[in-house]
């Protein structure tokens, strides 16, 4: 039995210990929005938040989120107490970073990430973080969008 | 080959629906479609035909949008141009994507392309698919940077134009006043002597009882309301919360996975599989034996793909077990140097010129094969109940992979539901033609009475693609006693998919190129910009070792050979000043430029790279002009461009597919390395509105950047790179060239 939050509720699961988060997600529970890229934890297009802190779901055991918050993109808005868009998925909006969109469960999860943990990240900071592929190139576009969301937060966090 | 027959005449065609609607469309059709739509679709008294936008009595409006969103934003750009025409409310304007019948196949990029024929890229005879031709008459393709400039343009805003007169005429004769003094805005006519409005949907019903314009007249640009404007796009909300559907996410509590595994010598049989082991694991339902190839079924993915690895299985050898790259690389130069080749272009006579030339210049380039690598790897659902099917996959023409797919799994078209997802990335991997694996889909889910979802893992899509193809280009250039050059011979590698592509700008008096088409068994097909990815490499890398050799600044010799081209020349004037070309630089730093029209668009650009401390070429900056005449979207336009340099530059440093033991070497993502956040430069963009018609963005932007780079490198090292990729190769500055920019 595999058991841990997802998105804020008791999840139960009758699979082998070993079986990738990921695939517990997509195909055991109905949670498509994290997606499958790799499978070797490369390219994050599966990144998912375990306590908070960014992890490749493809790589991940169940056995090694037993017990824990499991955070995907479905529940990113939840997690962080509103049931509204996220700063960052705001900002995601706002620059149009998206285009064929597929990485950008991952992405998304990857900036929360690291802005929870960074809450004003420099440019270096965002290049060592953020190493999640976009083959459609929506790097620019992303870079300004984190700075944005960082600075909506920091306006948030003081008003 | 057979040329479709496709008739010429352009129907506008009004129908009532259900509900008091109206939906308009025009089409250039062939009777026997309205009648299969008509038999098949029809109900009580609809006469239902080709159809691109909907009125709704609630004043809403539906635009049907013939093409697959990969991420060029095509759905809003569409939408934009239709309800711009229509002078609709953009509030009020719902997009949809065309659902995959006939009744909404799309001839506009048939007409597009050149009336009879669309090129081989689009059709995929360069591979010899299992599809005939003709199957091409009835489009949803979704390639060659052709939406807007071809569908958009032809149908959506005529269609648009067609509806708003034939609401303002129905309004008019609703008040008993004169057509002209009524006017349209925001989804409503208006009266304005009177004070009266009418919303759209309430004159909906009798719009669908009028006789269409047979000419309405478009906007001027002056007139543009929405085109021309950067509207957020409307797949974006759904991209950032996870709810944006694709393909591959297709989900039901009693579907069953399939993880596959092809023949990894292209071409090779399937002799035997032992499954025992496979078949003991836990939720393996069954493993399917395919001709060239093998799935497990199970209840879950990951356990399908565990699964497989278990599976012992022998492929029949092939006389190709041994090729590899190099051999293959010396099959391209052994033909190249034993043939001639067939005519691509000719003016002039350039051997003559070559025997008389007072100095010759001649370069050997070559590039690999690349692999598409789309974020979603290639799957597809079906679930076949008796002599019906439902499908979803991502796909670039919905259309043709149903007729594909129910062609396979021994159905009838219409018997085969269709489901429209996002793709998650396409780049010319999922035309129809090449979407090779929807065949072993829909084979594995004949077998089950449940859907099947089969996703390949990122090795198989990887070792399974359709490849760009590696190309080998021999170059001859002959200079004249004052180094002025008078001839350009090239000899290359075919198949030629894009007709064109290794032709020149550049006023060179004598001109001899030649392709030489060469078999291997490596299967190929269009990779974003198809040829013009290899052949503007070659052709601007080239360009500048001319322009060394003469002595001449390369930016001053495109311009100089330039001077019956003004789009080109104004492009790279906008693009070398934006970069600063000529002026100061930081120490260490070069410009190079390249320059190419493709799909009806002209891009300069210039790249700013320096040599790293560990030898390896840094691209700090690209700067693209861009004449795509006029963009519908000019954020969007912009994102494409932004899009299609990294993609083009991914290619340049990094891409390469090679071929051991006839099989792929590179799997996954570590030995095929994408650019990322770190590496990707600064790009800067500059939209150029020459007042042509729209040009593409979906690939123009790709080309040109290869040869920026290697022309920067040059400047720096001295070294002339003739070779993609780059990004490992170890350089030494040479500042000689410094002057050179």
């Amino acid at each position: 039995m595999a058991n841990f939050r997802l998105n804020g509720e008791s999840r139960e699961l009758d699979i082998e210990p070993e079986m990738p988060l990921l695939w517990a997600l997509r195909d055991e529970l109905g949670m498509t929005g994290t997606k499958f890229g790799c499978g070797i934890g490369n390219c994050g297009a599966c990144t998912v938040q375990v306590d908070g802190n960014a992890a490749r779901s493809c790589i991940t055991p169940v056995s090694a989120v037993e017990g824990r918050d499991v955070t995907t993109i479905e529940g990113l808005a939840t997690a962080l107490g509103g049931d509204e868009l996220t700063p960052v998925q705001q900002a995601w909006i706002d620059h149009q970073v998206p285009q064929c969109g597929y990485c950008q469960s991952g992405m998304i999860m990857a900036a929360s990430s690291l802005l929870a943990r960074i809450p004003a990240p420099s440019d270096a900071d965002i290049d060592a973080t953020i190493t999640n592929i976009c083959r459609c190139g929506s790097y620019p576009r992303m870079r300004k969008a984190i700075h944005a969301a960082a600075a909506a937060m920091a306006v948030d966090a003081t008003a | 080959m057979n040329k479709p027959k496709l008739s010429r005449r352009k129907f506008l065609l009004v129908s009532a629906v259900a509900g008091g609607g109206v939906l308009i469309g025009y089409a250039a059709t062939r009777p026997s479609r309205h009648r299969v739509a008509n038999d098949t679709l029809a109900e009580g008294g609809e006469r239902f035909v080709t159809s691109w936008i909907r009125l709704q009595p609630d004043n809403r409006i539906t635009v049907y949008v013939p093409h697959s969103e990969m991420g060029q934003g095509i759905h809003t750009a569409l939408g934009q141009m239709a309800a711009d025409e229509l002078d609709a409310d953009w509030e009020l304007v719902d997009i949809e994507q065309a659902p995959a019948t006939d009744l909404f196949a799309n001839d506009a990029i048939v007409k597009g392309f050149g009336e009879e024929l669309l090129p081989p890229f689009l059709t995929g005879v360069v591979n010899a698919s299992a599809l005939t031709v003709a199957r091409i008459a009835n489009l949803q393709t979704t390639g060659g940077s052709s939406s807007v400039r071809y569908t958009g343009e032809n149908t959506i805003r005529v269609a648009g134009a067609a509806a708003r007169q034939m609401l303002l005429q129905c309004a008019a004769e609703r008040w008993g006043v004169p057509l002209a003094e009524c006017s349209t805005e925001l989804s409503h006519v208006h009266h304005s002597a009177s004070g009266r409005s009418l919303a759209y949907g309430e004159l909906a019903e009798a719009a669908a009882r009028m006789e269409p314009p047979e000419n309405p007249v478009l906007k001027e640009p002056s007139q543009f309301n929405l085109m021309g404007k950067a509207i957020s796009r409307r797949d974006i909300p759904a991209k950032v919360d996870g709810s944006a559907p694709y393909g591959i996410d297709a989900h039901s509590e009693d579907m069953l996975y399939a993880a596959l595994r092809l023949a990894p010598v292209f071409g090779a049989k399937l002799v035997s599989v032992d499954a025992g082991q496979a078949l003991a694991q836990r939720g393996v339902r069954r493993v399917v034996e395919l001709e060239d190839g093998y799935a497990v079924v199970a209840d879950n993915y990951w356990r399908a793909k565990q699964a497989l690895e278990l599976v012992e299985a022998t492929f029949e050898s092939t006389e190709n077990d041994k090729v590899s790259s190099a051999m293959l690389a010396e099959r391209f130069d052994a033909a190249l140097a034993g043939d001639n080749g067939s005519e691509d272009f000719e003016s002039g006579d350039a051997d003559a010129a070559l025997e008389a030339a007072g100095d010759v210049l001649e370069a050997s380039y070559r590039v690999p094969y690349l692999a598409h690598a789309a974020m979603e790897p290639m799957n597809s659902t079906m679930h076949i109940q008796g002599d019906r099917a439902e499908l979803w996959t991502s796909t670039q023409d919905a259309l043709a992979i149903k007729a594909r797919a129910a062609s396979t799994a021994g159905l009838r078209e219409d018997d085969v539901t269709y489901h429209h997802s996002y793709l998650g990335g396409g780049f010319g991997r999922r035309l129809p033609f090449t979407w090779n694996v929807i065949d072993h889909a829909a084979l594995i889910a004949r077998e089950f009475d449940v859907p099947v979802k089969t996703i390949l893992t990122r090795e198989e899509d990887m070792r399974q693609d359709y490849y760009r193809p590696a190309v080998h280009s021999n170059f001859r250039a002959a200079f004249d006693g004052e180094g002025r050059v008078t001839a350009w011979r090239n000899r290359f590698t075919g198949p030629i998919q894009v007709p064109g592509a290794a032709h020149i700008p550049y006023a060179i008096p004598n001109q001899s190129i030649r392709v030489v088409d060469v078999e291997t068994h490596v299967p190929i097909a269009s990779w974003r910009s198809v040829d013009h990815s290899q052949q503007t490499f070659f052709i601007e890398s080239f360009i500048d070792e001319i322009a060394h050799r003469a002595g001449v600044n390369p930016y001053q010799l495109r311009m100089d050979l330039l001077q019956e081209h003004p789009r080109h020349r104004n492009v790279l004037q906008v693009a070398a000043e934006a970069a600063g070309y000529g002026s100061g630089l930081p120490e260490g730093h070069a410009l190079g430029l390249a320059v190419q029209e493709s799909f009806g668009s002209i891009a300069a650009q210039v790249a700013e790279v320096s040599i790293g401390d560990d030898g390896r070429a840094i691209v700090h900056k690209v700067t693209c002009a861009m004449d795509c005449g006029w963009a519908v979207n000019p954020d969007g336009a912009e994102a494409q461009i932004e899009s299609g340099i990294i993609f083009g530059l991914t290619a340049a440093l990094h891409g390469a597919i090679t071929i051991e033991n006839g099989q792929v070497v590179q799997g996954n993502f570590p030995d095929y390395e994408m650019l990322r956040m770190a590496t990707t430069p600064e790009i800067v963009v500059h939209l150029v509105e020459s007042g042509n018609p729209p040009g593409g963005l979906g690939e123009p932007a790709t080309p040109p950047v290869a040869a920026a780079v290697a022309n920067a490198i040059y400047i720096l090292t001295g070294q002339r790179i003739r070779e993609l990729p780059i990004g490992d190769r170890e350089f030494t500055l040479d500042r000689s060239l410094a002057g050179n920019v």
